[in-house]
């Protein structure tokens, strides 16, 4: 049976050819619109040059704009950054930073996204002091729940309940799937051996992350193995990511308006192998869920050292595998 | 990220005005999934054939405008772009001599979501354009 989720893809998946220009905004798009995944998420300042600080092309906008338009395509998210380290040495103060998210608040609406992107480390105290001006731009500001944070940290519940309170509609949670990490990602623990890392202490590494044994744990055995460096690094990783439950995404589904497909490696089979997606799309369903998936691949800063960057094909296995979960016909099956 | 793009093969030449050789330059690009605000790169450090370059020697430029190291600790309003390549020039009278020359860069940002200030460097050998 087909649900209500649908796919998108965030454009910070072709990082690594956007970079060095290999891919065009069309192509973005006209990649995406063939696998089917009509959602469109950015990074604002990643795809508009000169944004926040400097003035944004106008040209560029209406290219957007014509794009949404040729690929039937839907603005999902503008994900913004808030640099509230602005000015060295003191932080950027309170008006200024809700300020500074109304800025982005406008510059959803001009791209005519549904949502903002708040970085997880942004005060509630900001985005409910700018969440009157969303309402009127008929734009929700989603705080992005990213490992190591999740949705029982204090920092997370101080969201949820500040929300709350603030009775606006217009503030919500974005989760990134990378904080239901299941199992040590190969495309990691690959790296740290090319950095140096004793293959015994990196199997370590990886079985006991498996055995969800605590970082410190780890961290204090790998230095007792003779770890140093590369290999305490990796151990480290252990303290920033962890297996969390996805069907703590539950209790807060009313508040969860996007979901960050994020993945760092998809084999041919179509799996994921760190991330659980079966048990994730079976949690979203449970929930109701009746947004946008959209694949956030992250694999290419662990293997660009040795390997050929594909991000094209990597967003498209993913958007195999989900259309598959979903429930999607297969277009190839009803060809035939 | 991006570490061995930092350093683009193009654009790394002897600094000419007047007829007078007063440094040399290279393009850079930002080692980020974004850009930055100029006041949030806090350092872009080079060394060249294993001599530090002193950071009161560096200036940065993109689009036309151009500033020191310093200066672009209170510049608010202009950016070192996704993917964009920045001229870094390095002031020396008399340049480099022709040739490959072994460049390292390491550029220092200060990312406000992050619980540390990541240097990203990167080092390989450069043939100086004639």
């Amino acid at each position: 049976m087909s649900s209500d989720i649908k796919r998108g893809v965030s454009l910070y998946s072709f990082q690594h050819e956007t970079f060095q220009g290999k891919m065009s905004l069309e192509d973005c798009f006209r990649t995406c619109a063939e696998m089917g995944a009509l959602g469109i998420e950015i990074i604002g300042e990643q795809t508009f040059w000169g944004w926040p600080e400097a003035s944004v092309d106008e040209a560029r906008i209406e290219e957007w704009h014509a794009l949404i338009k040729k690929y039937g395509a839907t603005a999902v998210s503008h994900d913004f950054m808030l640099d509230y380290k602005r000015y060295k040495g003191r932080p950027m103060p309170f008006e200024e930073q809700v300020a500074s998210v109304k800025k982005d608040i406008d510059f959803g609406a001009r791209l005519g996204m549904k949502y903002i992107r708040a970085l997880v480390s942004i005060a509630p105290e900001v985005l409910v002091a700018a969440a009157p001006h969303a309402e009127e731009k008929n734009i929700k500001i989603l705080i992005e729940v990213h490992a190591p944070l999740h949705f029982d940290h204090p920092w997370i519940i101080r969201h949820a309940e500040a929300f709350d309170k603030s009775g606006s509609n217009a503030l919500g949670f974005l989760p990134d799937m990378g904080m239901f990490l299941f199992k040590f990602p190969p495309v990691w623990k690959e790296r740290f051996i090319r950095n140096g890392v004793p293959r015994n202490i990196a199997d370590y590494i990886g079985k006991a992350y498996e055995d969800r044994v605590l970082s410190e744990y780890v961290i204090l055995n790998v230095r007792e193995m003779g770890g140093e460096g590369p290999a305490l690094g990796m151990a480290e990783t252990l303290r920033h990511n962890a297996a969390f439950e996805p069907k703590r995404m539950l209790d807060y589904m009313h508040r969860i308006h996007n979901v960050h497909g994020k993945f760092y490696q998809m084999d041919e089979d179509l799996v994921e192998p760190s991330i659980p997606y079966d048990e994730i799309v079976r949690v979203l369903k449970q929930g109701g869920y009746k947004g946008y998936i959209c694949s956030e691949y992250e694999g290419n800063r662990w293997i660009e050292d040795a390997h050929e960057v594909d991000s094209v094909e990597q967003v498209r296995r993913q958007q195999e595998m989900l259309r598959g979960l979903l429930g999607e016909p297969n277009p190839a099956a009803l060809a035939a | 990220m991006f570490d061995k793009m930092m350093l683009c093969d193009e654009g790394f030449e002897n600094v000419v005005e007047n007829g007078e050789t007063t440094g040399f330059a290279l393009l850079a690009r930002l080692p980020y999934y974004r850009g930055l605000g100029l006041s949030m790169v806090e350092d872009i450090a080079l060394t060249i054939d294993g001599e530090q370059i002193r950071r009161e020697d560096v200036r940065f430029s993109v689009r036309g405008r151009s500033w020191t190291l310093d200066e672009m600790e209170t510049v608010y309003d202009d950016r070192w772009n996704f993917g964009e390549k920045a001229k870094v020039t390095v002031l020396r009278a008399g340049g480099l001599a022709q040739g490959g020359h072994e460049v390292e860069i390491a550029v220092r940002m200060r990312v406000s979501y992050l619980p540390f200030v990541p240097t990203t460097k990167t080092r390989r050998e450069l043939q100086l354009a004639a």
